[in-house]
């Protein structure tokens, strides 16, 4: 309803803004051109009076649309804060004055620049409407956890401490998990502060094992549902609005409604059959899983060997079995905590079957992670474990006991070493679902010229492996979580530790990373907050991570739409389902508002309210072009405004300059770029566009996964469409930009400038 | 498998660090050894032993007890503590060493032949017979006992007549020498402390 439309501009003249710009010039641009109904200047809008300035124009004038022409969209956020209305901001201050040196030589382009960011934010605010939630939304207090572990039950106990409700399921029995099996925990305190260094200090000693009061405190908690022996057949929904069929072993079905899951699938031993050369299938050879067994059977008593039952003299620990590792059948990564574990089970014998039992932990790379680290290890020492740098050649057998060969590293030689016991270290592999990505992940892995090619054999291979699913979502991308690495949950340790890429599900403890027990809980515990923030926020219909407090969600023109597909593929948290009729499904509380749909939809069918195609492509045609022997370039920056832009910001603040041709974009997402901008742009007559976004592939670090990926991939596709205009292909870069490329950003503008002044002015300027 | 591997079965065990934390000064920090190596790498004579630090302590930790006590390496040591300093375990490694060249020497399987160790027995011996060292006979020893004789004697001449002439240095000396006040009080002490040593290794069953 265009009629209720009403259009209010005000310009800030603080911060040096009025003394080194034309203020009456801008706020003539902002009424004659950018079509503000009224436009009114302050020398401090984010002061209290300048606020009430702006609110007085949206309570008492009825403005719907305002343009706040002061600082960056990233700075005075709070007081610029107005959710009732539709609102844009032009960069004056980091994007203009900031960036550009006070001489008179600059004084004109330095108002240009100003006059157009005006053009471009009022053209901008004018195809905005106020983002509303959808009236999908619910609050939904009660939280899944999958798993009865450690990390289940911890998440499980903290989220009922905040108040919130639990079904906790778990496929076994009983709770506990891996945890309840051991004899005793990994220390998680260093020496008490003033303890000195010595030879007989007071260091940290393995704890005794509280797995079953945390099990009685679950049991006795009256906010948490406990389901044994069974597991999830069933998911689906949004956050908010989960659905999940909780399935019994005898077959019996509940179904329950959540507002978030927590996924607390844990882990499995690495399968030691294959170490044959490590002597696995020799009785007196244990894993450090089996151990745990032979201490806790033992009681405070003396251990023995699984062959005879003799009392252990001598135990020798092989660190890394199978594991950190490129052989194939190995496990690639190092567990972590293993040498830990080592140390803690060394000590067992030292306890229990006397000082001079001989413990031996020959190791690769001693890891002592976590708060008492450094200070076990040096606990094990005291107690006379005897540690040594050495590669394990063999394990062999002859009657009882076992023959270590290994290679002491220090010593540069050869040994052979005989024990009544030999302990293999074994890795943690993750209980994780299928991948839905395991093909791309694969393919992308690959050349991208060959990756057509090995698709088929690539598919065929992933789909002769069967791994249970653990979730059963019945989203269109999938059963279960994503992996990151090596088979391990999704999660991203940079831009989100906990989010995964499907919106309200979170992965915590081991099946995240290889953990022990009190990283499990401090994990789950961070889990539990964000599955709890989740369904809050999904109750409020405003995003998830980092987008929080977007109300603004995607729809479609339906009559527009071709069924392609393309979003229902291309978004990375998978939150678009197709309907009955084969139309896209927007699950807006799954949505994390990034506009990878948008910048994928060939036919320009998808937008937000407060984000489009016309908010971005309206600016774009808005900047005033300088005809082509003014000597005046347009270069258009397309800035990702989760790095590159404040990477733009902070240059400007460190006073580096930016190139007075630039007209610098923000944009959600470089994913959610749309090809439209560029044939535009260029049609437009611009002289060059740079696109920023943030590093992709295995080590991607796009707050929305995928985006930088897929733009780089339409990008590829633009050199046609500048061929067809007769154009060269190097005006059009993509780049990868961290946020603290705060010198090299500018740089790349001003490198753009330089190719311009090469091929020269576009001819597209009318 | 050659037979010095085939000896080596038994190692790995408490039994010789065991044995250096009873009998050796400071040998109780031996465990504490993380392997490192900045000893090793501080040690200015680092590359003229032929075991450094590092490597003796790991070979007490793999048992071999007889390279560690015959090795020349501890008493190659000049005390210049860059190892106690820079060892982030703190162990108090220059002290070990010593405490090591001790030991063997008590046992008497020490290098015969090695200067340092040859040295500090003919101060010894000079310092017990008057209770104070002739520093004249104890150079004159240390160019014909441990040095070329004549040779190294020709070396130091110009120094030796300027101490004379200097009066640093008194030729009459050579014959007996003086003695502090009350050797025999002093041997006294020496004797009294050797029984409380022996008793101290008898009891760890040195």
């Amino acid at each position: 309803m265009a009629d209720d439309k009403k259009f209010a501009g005000f310009i800030c003249t603080g911060c040096g803004i009025g003394d080194r710009l034309d203020a009456g010039q801008l706020e003539a641009v902002a009424k004659r051109e950018g079509k503000m109904a009224t436009c009114q200047q302050h020398e401090m809008l984010c002061s209290k009076d300048g606020v009430q300035l702006i609110r007085n124009a949206i309570d008492t004038d009825g403005a719907t649309h305002i343009m706040i022409a002061a600082c960056s969209r990233r700075a005075k956020v709070e007081a610029f804060n107005f959710t009732d209305v539709a609102m844009s901001r032009a960069n004056l201050r980091e994007g203009v004055i900031w960036a550009r040196p006070n001489t008179d030589e600059n004084q004109e382009t330095t108002q240009d620049m100003a006059d157009d960011y005006i053009r471009m934010a009022c053209a901008e605010v004018k195809f905005m409407t106020k983002p509303h939630a959808s009236g999908e939304q619910a609050l939904n207090k009660t939280i899944l956890v999958v798993g009865g572990g450690v990390t289940g039950m911890t998440a499980a106990l903290e989220t009922a401490a905040a108040g919130f409700s639990v079904h906790l399921v778990e496929k076994t029995g009983a709770l506990g998990g891996w945890a309840a099996k051991w004899h005793k925990r990994i220390p998680t305190r260093a020496a008490a502060d003033g303890v000195l260094n010595g030879t007989n200090v007071d260091l940290p000693m393995p704890m005794d094992n509280d797995v079953d009061a945390m099990i009685a405190a679950v049991q006795g908690s009256d906010k948490i549902t406990v389901h044994l022996n069974s597991t999830i057949t069933k998911t689906s929904g949004a956050p908010g609005r989960f659905s999940a069929d909780i399935t019994t072993e005898s077959g019996s079905t509940a179904t329950e409604n959540f507002g978030a899951i927590i996924q607390a699938s844990g882990w499995k031993a690495f399968d030691a059959s294959g170490l044959t050369y490590l002597g696995s299938a020799n009785a007196d050879v244990v894993t450090n899983v089996e151990l745990e067994a032979l201490a806790k059977a033992a009681g405070d008593g003396p251990i023995k060997r699984p062959s005879d039952g003799k009392e252990v003299k001598s135990v020798v620990f092989v660190q890394n079995a199978g594991q950190n590792s490129k052989e194939e059948g190995h496990l690639p990564y190092h567990s972590g905590i293993g040498d830990l574990v080592a140390i803690k089970q060394a000590m067992y014998f030292k306890a229990q079957n006397g000082k001079d039992c001989d413990t031996t932990i020959l190791f690769d790379n001693l890891r002592t992670p976590g708060a008492a680290g450094e200070d076990f290890y040096r606990s094990g020492q005291q107690q006379m474990v005897i540690f040594s740098k050495g590669k394990v050649n063999e394990v062999t057998s002859a009657g009882n006991g076992a023959s270590v060969s290994f290679k002491d590293q220090i010593l540069d030689e050869d040994v052979k070493l005989d024990a009544d016991l030999v302990v293999l270290d074994l890795g943690m592999v993750p209980n994780s679902g299928p991948n839905p990505y395991a093909v791309t992940d694969e393919l992308e892995k690959l050349p991208f010229q060959e990756r057509d090619k090995h698709k088929a054999e690539v598919e065929a291979k992933i789909a002769s492996v069967t791994i249970e699913s653990i979730l059963n979502l019945d989203y269109r991308q999938g059963t279960d979580l994503p992996h990151l690495v090596n088979g391990f949950t999704d999660s991203h340790f940079i831009c989100f530790p906990y989010e995964t890429r499907r919106s309200g599900i979170y992965a915590a403890g081991p099946v995240r990373r290889p953990m022990d027990i009190k990283q499990a809980q401090d994990d789950a515990t961070g889990a539990a907050m964000k599955a709890i923030q989740a369904a809050v926020n999904a109750g409020q219909g405003s995003a998830a991570h980092p987008r929080v407090g977007d109300l603004s969600f995607p729809s479609f023109r339906k009559e527009g739409c071709t069924q392609c597909k393309r979003c229902t593929v291309e978004c990375p948290f998978g939150a678009i389902n197709e309907d009955e009729q084969r139309y896209p499904q927007f699950n807006e509380s799954r949505c994390r508002r990034c506009g990878t749909c948008m910048g994928a939809c060939p036919v320009r069918v998808i937008s937000f309210e407060n984000y489009s195609i016309d908010t971005v492509g309206q600016q774009i045609k808005n900047v005033d072009m300088p005809d082509e022997f003014s000597e005046k370039p347009r270069i258009l920056v397309l800035a990702c405004e989760n790095d590159a832009y404040p990477a733009l910001d902070q240059a400007a603040m460190s006073g580096q300059e930016i190139s007075p041709w630039a007209r610098i974009i923000p944009v959600r997402c470089l994913g959610s770029v749309s090809l439209s901008w560029v044939t535009d742009a260029m049609n437009s007559g611009y002289d060059g566009i740079v696109m920023m976004g943030c590093q992709r592939g295995a080590d991607y670090q796009c707050h929305f996964v995928r985006g930088s990926t897929m733009a780089a991939e339409r990008m590829m596709k633009v050199g046609d469409t500048l061929q067809t205009l007769n154009l060269e292909p190097e005006r059009v870069i993509v780049h990868e930009v961290a946020i603290t490329d705060i010198e090299r950003a500018p740089r790349l503008i001003k490198e753009m400038e330089e190719v311009v002044e090469k091929v020269g002015m576009s001819p597209f300027k009318f | 498998m050659s037979d010095m591997n085939t000896a080596m079965i038994e190692k790995y065990r408490n039994s010789f660090l065991s044995e250096v934390e009873a009998n050796v000064e400071e040998g109780e920090w031996v465990k504490m050894c993380m392997q490192c190596g900045v000893c090793a790498g501080s040690c200015p004579l680092g590359n003229a032993w032929e075991h450094t630090p590092q490597k003796i302590f790991m070979m007490i930790r793999a048992g071999k007890r007889d390279e560690v006590l015959t090795s020349d390496s501890m008493w190659m040591c000049t005390s210049c503590y860059n190892c106690i300093v820079r060892c982030p375990r703190e162990l108090p490694i220059t002290h070990i060493m010593h405490g090591l060249a001790h030991y063997a020497k008590r046992l008497g399987i020490a290098p015969k032949e090695q200067p340092t160790a040859k040295f500090a027995q003919l101060f010894w011996d000079n310092l017990m017979k008057k209770g104070r060292v002739n520093e004249l006979k104890l150079g004159v020893d240390l160019y014909f006992k441990v040095g070329e004789g004549m040779k190294t004697a020709m070396k130091n001449k110009d120094i030796g007549l300027a101490m004379w002439k200097a009066k640093r240095l008194n030729p009459m000396e050579f014959f007996g020498g003086h003695s502090i006040k009350d050797v025999s009080g002093l041997h006294k002490i020496i004797a009294k402390a050797q029984e409380l040593e022996e008793a101290r290794i008898a009891k760890h069953g040195g």
